[in-house]
């Protein structure tokens, strides 16, 4: 049988579906936010909803060649496409442009602008995959654990550089897989930092005395519990306690020195430390007020009131899901989320059901990547996050991010397709 | 293996139950977010937002004693939302009535349409200024059947005034934001829009931040009527405006008004200091403007006209003039000339009076003088001497090195460079680089070749505020605060540093007292150049500069400092083309000095001979 002909039964229709419905929402999601009276039509390539179109398209030309490629180039490719970009990250330190205090755009000229990070989390996506998937590669080895922790972090401290820390952050997503392919002490990762965050969260509410109180408080009652029933692990539960200790010690200090004047601000609003609605807060509460205002079901195609009278700061990039908000309603809102669900459960389904480790590995990789992405920009628009400047995977205005988020999920389907034929 | 793998299997489980969960978590906020919580939907569909920047109220400025010296009056803009005001004006049935609204703004239809496009280019949906500083007849009128204008309404912002009508040049003027302003301002601070006001010059331009306050909004809903509904949201999207900082300056307005009227009809400048603070107490500039003129709608052709005249009103010549300093010169040259140890207050050097080589004497007095008797006399040859024997001091081992250091003192005297301290538009003056010689003359030249700058002139170049603050630095008997024009905020926050740090330039005191005495001879001293201005209950102290310049007669120069003990005031004088110093400048320098200590002046024929006196410029009309 032809594979070219074969290709178009074997992909799976259900992620195409839900890729095409979420562009074509953000594409007038973006028409609506920028509309302008003397500027009607949706086609007008001098507005930034024109320009989206054209990368819609770049997008789908690119990933329909990606389909008709050849499934083994992108695993014997993938750490050559990884040093591609992270070569890029590096010219981007070097002769990068700043924008809004990160240094993260590559200027090509005739006022196209690369952003080689949005980019960079697919070739690591890649190289992972690569090289988990060799035979020879035991994630229970040291050296290999190693190896495989610096293919996510050589990246992620090169984007930290730039200042671009809303990126650097998409890095950690990279968890999902590891601990998927066993890499030993991810799950402790996990529940560690979810208490991590937990601590940090109650030592900045309720100060550092109150923390100690209960952490001592805690203490006591683990201990008499353990001195009674004479159980074991009585020096990993005071170990763990001396962490936590030390942890809630060091917030003050790691909020104060480590973290910029915005990141402490944008945390303090989100903690309601910090009421400054026109200030820091201003992108936030703005954005609530859209989104919140929209209703059940939206004030309407075009008719949003609050976007269309640049309330919404960055209303077409990063708030993007304030116009989806306000226009669709609850209704519209509610969807979008759904369609977001929707499409990780499919890909980890779908990378569930792959023979080879590669494709597996790089499915859950850009179900990680996609999540963080959907989890920390739609968290920021209705308050759950603080403001971290990350686009919303296919939705947000922006040819670099377009482009990558389509590649790495054509990549994807097109590994699916081929993955009978891998034996 | 194999088992091992089916327990990671499982582990899908966890990753899809974080995804899913999150995913219910943000249903659930959005839920509560936009169906539960009723507090985001007041706003009525038909009702549109207009958004009123609330404009601070400048700070005010006053001088040293709490006198006011700008205030502000209010004027309107009228403003207009292109989007709500094209509704109208596209409606067939109800029409927007443009010919009465022209005639009442006194406006001609493609003005209207003029004005429109640039509201519309600058944004469709944002207000724009329409037209800015609406006369009050206008306003009354229009202000009565606005209601028929939708999109349409009147902002209240201020001007400045100034009752007093002096001090232009120092208080500065603030204007519309010019093009190139905003686009600064968008890549900094951004916080500027089109038709806001901010400081174009003087301490407008200085403390633009602290006088300009922080603009405020608020968010009025506006029905089909163009009435404004109340505030949106009961106000919660509001912002406060916050009142910009008042300053209260180091000058005195009595002493300046006293130093304007006595500029009347010469050019130059009176620069007063106050020397145990570096505060300016005069800044006067002659000839100058009514501040007044460059307020309202008008301010644009005033300033066409004054920058159009011969006699140049809007510089600033206390900063911008760089005159030949002359024989005040002196000063300078001996206190580095003593600190060197090149000579000492007993040298004494040859004067052949007028048949004096390579320089002659202009003033007949004994030979050979010594330190006292050269600086009373202003003796010429004396100088030149001195600055010899400086730059050819044997420990600085060559003529170059000895020129450089001789350049680096003038440089911690503050000659040949700006203060930078809140006086916008300063100018540095010149005292040549040693690599200018060795250019101009292909590396041959000696203290013969540059000995013009012995004597203050030749290249030599300062300002007004830079000779004042040497007659401060001798005053002080040593060191200087950098001459500002701010004595404090209204809110008593710290002024800049600069402004507070006491500079030393390295020149031992002693010298400087010699020095000081040696100034006091000019006044007091039999042959004292300044002698007729003599107070007997002020001891004043003070140098006369005569000074060639290519521009015609001499320019009259004068530093002077009074009481010798503790001085209360220092200043320089330069009356352009007024011949000798002791003609214009040192009556002018000494009236000042009686003004501000006494608070009166007693010699009124002196008094009126000085504000009558005119000196005819080549430029005048």
């Amino acid at each position: 049988m032809n594979e070219r002909n074969s290709i178009i039964g074997k992909i799976d229709w259900l992620t195409i579906l839900i890729y095409f419905a979420l562009v074509i929402i953000g594409w007038f999601s973006i028409f609506s936010a920028k509309y302008d009276e003397m500027h009607p039509s949706i086609f007008d390539l001098s507005q930034v909803y024109g320009k989206q179109l054209i990368w819609i398209g770049a997008s789908l030309l690119i990933g329909f060649v990606i389909l008709l490629v050849d499934a083994k180039f992108f695993n014997a490719f993938s750490l050559w496409i990884y040093f591609f970009f992270l070569a890029s990250l590096f010219v981007v330190l070097v002769y990068g442009k700043a924008t809004k205090g990160a240094t993260s755009w590559i200027d090509l000229g005739a006022g196209v602008k690369f952003q080689p990070s949005e980019f960079a989390k697919m070739g690591t996506a890649l190289a992972l995959a690569g090289y988990l998937g060799r035979l020879d590669v035991d994630l229970q080895k040291r050296k290999n654990q190693i190896i495989a922790a610096l293919i996510v972090l050589a990246p992620m401290a090169l984007v930290l550089l730039q200042n671009d820390t809303g990126s650097a952050i998409v890095f950690v997503s990279f968890i999902f897989v590891l601990y998927r392919e066993g890499f030993p002490g991810t799950g402790l990762v996990m529940v560690g930092g979810i208490l991590a965050i937990l601590l940090f969260v109650l030592t900045l509410v309720w100060s550092q005395t109150i923390m100690y109180i209960i952490l001592g408080s805690l203490l006591v009652v683990f201990l008499t519990y353990y001195l009674i029933t004479k159980k074991k692990g009585l020096v990993k539960m005071l170990a763990v306690f001396a962490c936590m200790f030390v942890f809630v010690f060091s917030v003050d200090y790691a909020f104060n020195k480590v973290l910029q004047e915005h990141q402490r601000n944008r945390i303090l609003v989100l903690l309601g430390q910090l009421d400054d609605p026109q200030g820091v807060g201003y992108n936030v509460h703005q954005s609530k007020i859209a989104i919140g205002s929209g209703g059940f079901s939206g004030k309407g195609f075009l008719q949003g009131t609050q976007t269309k009278y640049d309330f919404v700061p960055e209303q077409h990039t990063d708030f993007i899901f304030c116009t989806v908000g306000e226009e669709g309603g609850f209704m519209g809102t509610a969807i979008v989320v759904l369609l977001y669900v929707a499409l990780l459960v499919r890909i980890i389904v779908l990378a569930e059901r792959q023979r080879s480790t590669f494709s597996r590995v790089y499915g859950y990789s850009i179900a990680g990547i996609l999540f963080v992405h959907v989890a920390i920009n739609i968290g920021m628009t209705i308050g759950l996050v603080p403001v971290i400047g990350i686009p919303l995977p296919f939705l947000s205005y922006g040819g670099s991010s377009m482009l990558a988020f389509t590649m790495m999920l054509a990549i994807f389907v097109k590994q699916d397709a081929n993955r009978l034929n891998i034996l | 293996m194999r088992t091992s793998n089916n327990i990671l299997t499982n582990r899908k489980l966890l990753v899809m139950g974080i995804f899913i969960t999150i995913g219910v978590v943000f249903i659930i906020r959005l839920f509560l977010l936009q169906v539960v919580d009723k507090h985001y939907k007041q706003l009525a569909d038909n009702n549109a937002l207009r958004f009123v920047t609330q404009y601070p109220a400048r700070g005010k400025v006053y001088d040293r004693n709490g006198n006011l010296l700008v205030f502000n009056e209010a004027v309107y803009d009228l403003m207009v939302v292109p989007r709500q005001a094209m509704e109208k004006i596209k409606d067939t049935v109800n029409p927007f009535d443009t010919i009465m609204f022209c005639h009442l703004l006194e406006i001609d239809k493609e003005s209207f349409i003029d004005r429109m496009d640039k509201a519309k280019k600058e944004s469709y949906f944002k207000p724009s200024p329409f037209m800015t500083q609406v006369s009050k007849e206008n306003y009354a009128h229009i202000a009565e059947v606005l209601y028929r204008f939708p999109g349409f309404y009147f902002q209240t912002r201020t001007v400045r005034h100034y009752p007093n009508a002096i001090a232009a040049h120092t208080l500065g003027d603030i204007g519309e934001i010019s093009k190139n302003e905003l686009d600064k301002d968008k890549e900094g601070e951004n916080y500027y829009r089109q038709g806001d006001y901010i400081g174009k010059s003087g301490i407008e331009k200085s403390y633009e931040k602290e006088l300009r306050g922080v603009k405020g909004l608020k968010v009025m809903m506006v029905d089909v009527h163009n009435r404004e509904m109340g505030s949106f949201m009961e106000g919660e999207l509001d912002k406060e405006p916050v009142a910009g900082k008042d300053i209260y300056l180091g000058l005195d307005s009595e002493l300046q008004a006293y130093g304007e009227k006595l500029m009347v009809g010469k050019i130059g400048s009176i620069v007063a200091v106050e020397p145990s603070t570096g505060q300016i107490l005069a800044f006067v500039t002659s000839p100058t403007y009514d501040p007044n003129l460059l307020v309202g709608r008008d301010r644009g052709k005033h300033y066409k006209e004054l920058e159009a005249d011969p006699m140049k009103p809007l510089l600033n010549r206390a900063i911008s003039g760089t005159y030949p300093p002359g024989s005040t010169f002196k000063t300078v040259v001996g206190l580095i000339a003593m600190q060197s140890g090149s000579i000492t207050p007993a040298t004494c050097f040859h004067c052949s009076g007028q048949a004096s080589m390579p320089i002659k004497c202009t003033h007949s007095h004994g030979s050979s003088p010594d330190f006292a008797n050269a600086i009373m006399n202003s003796c010429n040859p004396y100088f030149y001497e001195s600055f010899k024997a400086t730059i050819n001091n044997p420990k600085f081992g060559g003529i170059k090195e000895g020129y450089q250091y001789w350049k680096d003192m003038t440089y911690k005297l503050g000659l040949g460079r700006k203060f930078d301290t809140d006086i916008p538009y300063e100018r540095k003056g010149n005292i040549p680089e040693r690599e200018y010689y060795d250019k101009m003359y292909n590396g041959q030249w000696n203290s013969v070749t540059i000995r013009s700058l012995g004597i203050g002139q030749g290249e030599v170049l300062v300002t007004p505020l830079q000779l004042c603050n040497i007659a401060a630095l001798i005053a002080n008997e040593g060191y200087y605060y950098p001459p500002h024009l701010i004595k404090c905020f209204g809110d008593s926050t710290a002024i800049p540093e600069v402004m507070t740090t006491k500079v030393d330039p390295g020149i031992d005191p002693k010298h400087v007292r010699t020095m000081k005495n040696g100034l006091r001879t000019v006044f007091s001293g039999p042959a004292g150049t300044a002698r007729r201005y003599e107070l007997k209950d002020i001891p004043q102290c003070g140098k006369t500069g005569t000074a060639q310049n290519p521009h015609g007669n001499y320019h009259s120069n004068f530093i002077a400092f009074a009481p010798i003990d503790n001085p209360k005031i220092a200043l320089a004088v330069i009356i352009e083309n007024g011949g000798y110093g002791a003609t214009w400048a040192a009556p002018i320098a000494s009236l000042m000095i009686e003004k501000y200590i006494r608070g009166y002046t007693v010699r009124e024929d002196l008094e009126k001979r000085m504000m009558e006196g005119r000196i005819s410029y080549k430029n005048e009309r």
